[in-house]
């Protein structure tokens, strides 16, 4: 019995294999990427956890778009939810309400879609660090490292985008802010955000379909689109590796073939990534928005905090001290910018061109298939580490309003503490960071040479 | 006649056998041979019979009508479904299939007799013009130009210059001020240390410069503008000359040692205003004073605007110091 049906199992295989590659010719293709060999390690998996979080995002995000409306226009809620009785409120945000409340699998799918959106920014920033500590960026990588830049941008992009949509208490409060940080930019602030907003905030009926739109189709499709040529170009560049054993060199690369080793990992890998987003999105409330009411223009709630990934801008633009510079009545930089323009273009300049940085300062062009240890580049990890520091405390600085809440330190005092370390904390991790790696390098080397000694006897 | 046979035999399986290999070479195993392992097939198949039933359960949870919790059942069902699938694949990964480490040669890192055709090809082609400097400018002029028409149209998704909307607030000289129910202030029923949000009568309250939030101070702790606040009321635009987010914290009663005097505070970066003085910023980032709306009391005794506001409303741009408020 096994025998036969092994046996219809390899005719059926047959048949398939020969109907694809006489129709399209991709059989060596196939052969070759069913062989394609992944070097293994977990820190690997990050990007991947992205990439499933992605598609996961498409597929809950294409599910809401089915039942959300993007008109602004206002109405009186009567449903389900009683706190809200006759309350006035959009379309936008009655119809969120709607999934929330009256859909079924409605209230499933939007929070799951939050949490993928929230891991899925997390992913890639795990990965970039792990890119990054590596020197996985090097030649000939950069370019693909741009890209992911790229998409990290867009995804925080896309995440506010989703997030403003709902018309809710926090959204609309997120977008004065950003409107403000659009404002702010010198010299054509204010007719950017016009131009965006259709007006002086909160802009005109149309700003929400254009929202919409942003949101459900052009950012997914470059997102798309710069994941695939990502993806083509980690295949074609293949995989780099760390030196395990001497097999592992930078000419020749060592580890599991895609098929049968890999797939059934990295499907394993998928189906966790849904499964857990799924329990998040079943089992942990995330943005609950009929607790923050609708937005107007005229409305505030305390202890606002947007989704995680922002809170490094909501710290810097808390941090920055009260300063417009103006000469004589022309202002020329407002205060959002500081915060919330400058700082961030710092730190996505500095990541971004940190490859051809370094190349500058080392003089290093070569091609690099091996990764470094952290520690094996002082340098750059200790300029990582700072301004891994100066972002994460910047992020902190976002919390003080919640440390005032529930540790009682006052507010003010956080802030000026927070104000001089941001700027003492890189330092300081960024020479403590430097002095670890040189030791435990100088120890390694100790060591080997003792190993040898003995071995001499 | 034995001898014989033993020949033919031998000769019959050699010329068989190269018939044989004639035929094709037996085919060298790809994927590295490994043992059969009937406990993991036992417990993939468990695992698969469990997502069948996890599943099913799904559906079985969303077919009720009447289920209390019904997200987490949802939730549980889906996800859990998943994760054994996950749980299943692994099985697979670390127990049924080979693990197999492999090596082979990076490819190659460049192609440069390749990359010295394309640069001959690019060059050979321009074998006919004669002023390609000035034909690249051209050319890139124009598609420059061309570019540039094609963007223009996103214009019309804003007024992009016309920036004297954003000088404009719904107040002026006489507009009544009404609460959230449309219902005017009486002076005598503002009291201290309270606070109040207030619109103005019969305009769009979803514009930046329509909220004011109004509070009443001893007259003699005022230190400017005591005209603009009859009976210690003042008013100021709601909305915060940083971010653009509604002011809804009053601090008041203060606490002594540490917040000395009363302010009001924005929820989103703590940009905190003294309204005894004129809206004036005494801590967090906002760069510019809360405009304040001018007040007096008609004959029935409710507050109305007396003019507009002491400066433009909302976050700061270029604009916002070379113009006033307008109605």
């Amino acid at each position: 019995m096994v025998g036969r049906a092994d046996g219809e199992g390899a005719l059926v295989i047959k048949a398939a294999v020969r109907f694809i590659d006489q129709r399209t010719g991709t059989a060596p293709m196939i052969k070759k990427t069913l062989r394609y060999i992944f070097p293994d390690h977990w820190s690997f998996l990050l990007g991947e956890v992205a990439l499933y979080c992605f598609m996961l995002l498409v597929a809950t995000g294409v599910y809401l778009t089915f039942f959300f409306d993007d008109s602004v226009s206002q109405t009186t809620y009567h449903g389900p939810y009683k706190p809200l009785d006759g309350a006035t409120m959009s379309h936008a945000y009655q119809s969120v309400l709607h999934i929330s409340f009256s859909t079924k699998a409605g209230l499933l799918m939007r929070q799951t879609h939050h949490w993928a959106a929230n891991v899925f920014v997390a992913a890639i920033i795990l990965h970039l660090l792990r890119v990054f500590f590596t020197g996985a960026f090097r030649k000939p990588r950069d370019l693909t490292y741009l890209i992911g830049i790229g998409m990290l941008t867009l995804a925080l992009l896309e995440g506010y985008l989703g997030y403003s949509l709902a018309d809710d208490l926090l959204s609309g409060m997120g977008l004065a802010i950003g409107y403000s940080v659009a404002m702010s930019i010198p010299f054509v602030g204010a007719n950017f955000a016009t131009l965006i907003w259709g007006g002086p905030f909160p802009g005109s009926s149309s700003f929400w379909p254009r929202m919409f739109i942003a949101h459900v189709l052009i950012f997914p499709i470059l997102i798309a689109l710069l994941l695939t040529v990502h993806l083509v170009l980690v295949a074609s560049r293949h995989h780099t590796q760390f030196k395990a054993s001497k097999r592992e060199t930078e000419r020749q690369v060592v580890g599991v073939p895609a098929f049968p080793a890999q797939a059934p990992r990295s499907l394993g890998l998928m189906f966790a990534v849904f499964g857990v987003l799924f329990l998040l999105g079943g089992l942990v409330q995330i943005n609950p928005v009929w607790l923050w009411g609708p937005y107007h223009v005229g409305d505030a709630t305390n202890g606002a905090q947007p989704d995680w990934y922002l809170g490094w801008l909501i710290g810097a633009l808390r941090l920055v001290p009260s300063w417009d510079f103006t000469i004589g009545n022309y202002t020329v930089v407002p205060n959002p910018f500081w915060g919330g323009v400058l700082f961030p273009a710092i730190v996505f300049g500095i990541v971004a061109l940190w490859p051809f940085l370094e190349r500058r300062f080392t003089g290093d062009v070569a091609f690099h298939n091996l990764l470094d240890r952290p520690r094996d580049n002082p340098w750059r990890t200790a300029i990582g580490m700072a301004l891994l520091t100066w972002v994460f405390l910047t992020f902190m600085a976002g919390s003080a309003d919640r440390v005032d809440v529930l540790f009682g330190i006052p507010y003010s005092r956080q802030i000026w503490i927070y104000r001089v370390i941001v700027w003492v904390g890189p330092l300081l991790v960024g020479v403590i960071t430097k002095r670890v790696c040189e030791e435990l390098l100088r120890g390694e080397q100790a060591s080997a040479v003792r190993r040898s000694a003995i071995a001499e006897g | 006649m034995t001898k014989l046979k033993d020949w033919l035999v031998a000769g019959t399986v050699l010329l068989l056998g190269r018939r044989e290999r004639e035929r094709g070479p037996e085919r060298q195993p790809i994927v590295a041979a490994g043992a059969p392992n009937h406990r993991a097939e036992n417990v993939l198949l468990l695992l698969f019979f469990l997502v069948t039933l996890a599943a099913a359960a799904f559906i079985a949870v969303y077919a009720l009508d009447r289920l209390s919790n019904q997200t987490q059942w949802l939730g549980l069902a889906l996800g859990g479904s998943f994760c054994l699938l996950a749980a299943a694949c692994l099985v697979i990964a670390k127990h049924l299939v080979v693990t197999e480490e492999l090596a082979e040669p990076y490819p190659e890192r460049e192609s440069p007799c390749a990359q010295g055709e394309i640069e001959q090809i690019v060059h050979e082609s321009g074998s006919r013009f004669t002023r390609k400097r000035l034909v690249t400018l051209a050319g890139s002029g124009a598609l420059g130009a061309l570019g540039l028409a094609a963007l223009v149209p996103a214009a019309s998704l804003g007024p992009v210059l016309d920036t004297d909307s954003l000088y404009t607030t719904p107040w002026r000289k006489g507009r009544r001020l009404v609460d959230d129910a449309g219902k005017p202030f009486a002076v005598a029923d503002v009291r201290e240390q309270t606070f109040y949000t207030a619109y103005p009568e019969g305009a769009d309250r979803e514009l930046i410069g329509a909220p004011l939030v109004v509070v009443r101070l001893p007259p003699g702790e005022l230190k400017e503008r005591r005209s603009w606040a009859p009976h210690g009321i003042v008013a100021y635009s709601k909305i915060c000359t940083h971010a653009g987010c509604a002011i809804a914290l009053y601090r008041k009663p203060t606490f002594a040692p540490t917040q000395p005097r009363p302010a009001l505070v924005c929820p989103c970066h703590y940009s905190t205003f003294d309204p005894a003085d004129a809206g004036k910023v005494i801590f967090g980032p906002a760069g510019r004073a809360l405009p304040q709306l001018p007040l007096l009391v008609d004959r029935k005794g409710e507050l109305r605007a007396a003019g507009n506001f002491s400066g433009p409303v909302g976050p700061s741009w270029w604009g916002v110091r070379m113009g006033k408020a307008r109605s």
